[in-house]
């Protein structure tokens, strides 16, 4: 374990105020990877699944990857694993920057997260030395001030993942934000953190990675690196115009739900995408660690009521506070992001869930006096006002903390709630794109687009064209994907580099990385092995086949118009067909043959 | 004429791959603490900034150096330490106002341009690092990196 690994993990007890380093079990490392694989296995392990995410004795790990912190170009990631307190699932949350690396050279992989502090804690690592410090002075504040203090305690070059306010006050899809606009945004990891009072971890170090074969390890990095330069959406697509470039081409197919996906096209899409983001407001493209395709965005609002300045939109952003919410106004939109990042919110279940009001006040179930201000589909305003709320749980902001699913439920309408497993869904209506509703249905953490990305086959052809209308190839195509990306996460490496490269280059950066002799068949049952565990925590924590499943709307109102009118989404048979590929029963529950098969 | 390693901070990304890719060739690891290019990053002022030795012409590091350490490769026309000569008294690292050389393990240590293939240039995709003839870098922009390399260094220094 001397190569890419550091080789340690970190365990703090917060109730005892202790910490512990254990080495990392180099066969383990090898069976899950590194980062989601390997700290899922740690979690499932030692995690009772039906306990409340809230819990003391609910653990989250913070986790690199082998290839996190070496030159493997986009290999910045690290990923948050717990027990989500939005769904109850396990939860998965991904995030680049400069920290996962720094938590590397300062002489950790990983970083296991059990009980509840009496008080405030930032945890600090200088070097391989942990320290578990009183942070009352921090309790309340915002990320931004969070990060400048720690910067002004500790020294300029710590780096740092924090919540915010949002966090503290348990709102159920609080994000972990580093390096001041990066998220781990999804499932609520914020709230976690918050539920053990931990404030913030800062990592400095001066340590160093090897590689196993560093002269393979150097052609394999060039070959990737010229592969991301070349390719059509890492080398000009998303560097000229970020994530949000997909605004006008999801629009364009149907596929942009707009208004709580009561119509799959936005007619402000122009005004909020990525063209207009980069015309507008974007100062200079902002860079993960070693990536090469810089899809960042520093933004800045020059004038108006919203003036101010930060990081994003990105595409899943000016969705949720854009067209979910019916805002064409790009500046209140960004305004909202801003809040976001310095609340720690995630800002898809946050505009989700808003939207999602919005249609229970459109619908008369839900009254303007109870939230205390208009709330219509359009009003950049009272988007802006509630995202403080709902950071602060302020106000109706302290009901709509709760998210949609519950949302929706409190007012006798959980057929509103537009997500699967409580968890709100991203920014493509299924409806026009048939793959992306089998992902949503089957993802672990819930309604989620990042663990199996049909839309690269189904509208950006990337590796191979599918139709989008149609059923056929789409569940073995969505396993290969969920498998893949698994293995991706589990490595450090950002899951764009797969727009340009795949599995044999994934397995020789970590072959010539790590030393291990993975091939592409080893990787990609490594993948398969990590989404099984996911799956079996959430069997044993009460999940079934009727959870794999999407909103009545999805199933069964057709898509009003545009491109995909007519549409709903035949999720039965592309189920039926996942599961049997899965080796699953027809429950969804894996077989004793597939989970022998697996080492599981 | 020998190639100059030359800096467009507008370009730079901030993605410090330079970090890892030159501490990687000269310190067998990647461990952007002893990287010899380092890359400045204000988030807040969206302010990037790569921080390479600039192989000053009238270079303080060699006048520095009690031991006849430091030496010019005419090749590369770059100044590169006789690390068998160097007893770590740090007088280069001293006189250096861009900063541009560490001490490690004994040693004092910086950019000797990897032997006129820098690692750092071939790996960097937005191309604010570049390795072309010393004229293509015009005076007055040369002047006013390195002035601004002066400032930073100053400022971080205790």
């Amino acid at each position: 374990m001397t190569h890419a690994y550091v080789g340690k993990l970190l365990r703090v007890d917060l109730g005892r105020r202790q910490t512990r380093t254990e080495p990392l079990d180099r066969e383990l490392a090898r069976l899950f990877i590194g980062g989601r694989g390997l700290a899922t296995k740690l979690f499932s392990n030692e995690v009772d699944p039906n306990i409340d995410p809230l819990h003391p004795a609910n653990k989250l790990i913070l986790a690199a990857g082998p290839l996190t912190g070496t030159a493997a170009p986009c290999g910045s990631r690290f990923m948050v694993v717990t027990k989500g307190p939005l769904t109850g699932a396990i939860a998965s949350s991904n995030c680049g920057g400069d920290f996962g690396p720094e938590l590397k050279y300062a002489g950790y992989d990983l970083i296991v997260f059990d009980g509840v502090a009496k008080e405030p804690t930032v945890l600090v690592i200088d070097d391989g030395k942990a320290e578990l410090r009183p942070a009352a002075d921090l309790w309340g504040r915002n990320v931004h001030e969070t990060e400048d203090i720690l910067h002004d305690q500790l020294g300029r070059d710590f780096k740092f993942v924090s919540i915010g306010p949002a966090g503290e006050k348990l709102v159920r899809f609080a994000a972990i934000i580093n390096d001041k606009s990066r998220a781990a945004g999804r499932s609520g990891v914020g709230a976690v953190l918050g539920s053990k009072k931990v404030k913030a971890v800062a990592v400095r170090g001066t340590g160093g990675l090897t590689a196993a074969d560093p002269a393979g390890f150097r052609t394999t990095c060039l070959d990737v690196l010229d592969k991301l330069k070349n390719g059509a959406v890492t080398g000009t697509g998303l560097p000229r115009f970020g994530t949000a470039i997909l605004v006008n081409v999801i629009n364009e197919h149907g596929a942009f739900p707009t208004h709580n996906f009561q119509q799959g096209q936005f007619a402000g899409a122009e005004k909020i995408s990525g063209e207009t983001i980069a015309q507008q407001i974007l100062v200079r493209n902002r860079a993960c660690m070693s990536c090469p395709i810089a899809c960042g965005r520093v933004t800045a609002i020059a004038s108006g009521p919203y003036r101010s300045h930060g990081e994003g939109p990105e595409y899943e952003t000016i969705w949720a506070l854009g067209a979910a919410v019916g805002v064409s106004d790009l500046a209140a939109a960004t305004k909202a992001n801003y809040i976001c990042n310095q609340l720690g919110l995630d800002t898809i279940s946050a505009g989700a869930t808003i939207a999602c009001a919005m249609e229970l006040v459109e619908k008369g179930v839900l009254t303007e006096q109870e939230i205390g201000f208009p709330l219509r589909f359009g009003d950049g305003e009272a988007l802006v006002r509630l995202m403080t709320q709902i950071g602060y749980r302020e106000g109706f902001g302290d009901v709509l903390a709760e998210g949609g699913a519950r949302l929706a439920a409190k007012y006798g309408r959980p057929d509103l709630f537009m997500g699967v497993k409580k968890l709100e869904f991203p920014a493509y209506d299924p409806r026009g794109i048939l793959g992306m509703g089998l992902q949503y249905a089957t993802s672990n953490r819930g309604a989620c687009h990042v663990r199996g990305y049909m839309v690269s086959a189904e509208i950006l052809g990337v590796p191979m064209k599918m139709d989008p209308h149609t059923t056929a190839g789409k569940a073995a195509v969505n396993i290969a994907f969920q498998n893949l990306t698994a293995a991706v996460d589990s490595a450090g490496m950002c899951l764009f580099a797969t727009f340009s490269i795949g599995a044999p280059e994934l397995a020789a950066l970590l072959k010539t990385a790590t030393g291990f002799d993975y091939d592409v068949d080893e990787l990609l049952q490594a993948g398969d092995r990590i989404w099984n565990l996911e799956k079996l925590f959430n069997l044993r924590a009460g999940f079934s086949r009727a959870d794999d499943t999407l909103p009545p709307r999805l199933l069964h109102e057709p898509m009003p118009a545009g491109p995909a009118a007519g549409k709903t989404v035949p999720l039965t048979e592309m189920l039926d067909e996942y599961y049997r590929l899965r080796g699953w029963d027809d429950q969804g529950r894996p077989t004793p043959e597939k989970l022998a098969a697996l080492h599981l | 004429m020998p190639k100059t390693l030359l800096v467009d901070p507008d370009k730079c990304t901030s993605c410090r791959l330079c970090e890892l890719v030159c501490s990687g060739r000269n310190a067998d690891a990647f461990q952007p603490a002893r990287a010899h290019v380092r890359v400045t990053i204000h988030v807040d002022e969206a302010f990037y900034f790569p921080r390479v030795c600039l192989q000053c012409d009238d270079a303080p590091c060699i006048d520095a150096c009690p031991c006849e350490a430091l030496v010019r490769d005419p090749r590369t026309n770059a100044v590169v330490i006789l690390h068998d000569k160097c007893n770590d008294c740090r007088a280069c690292e001293a006189a250096c106002p861009y900063g541009a050389i560490r001490c490690w393990d004994d040693r004092a240590w910086k950019c000797a341009l990897c032997d006129g293939e820098p690692e750092c240039v071939r790996f960097c995709a937005p191309q604010a690092l570049r390795f072309e003839s010393a004229d293509s870098w015009p005076a007055a922009a040369r002047q006013a990196y390195s002035d601004r390399l002066r400032e930073l260094v100053q400022e971080a220094r205790p």
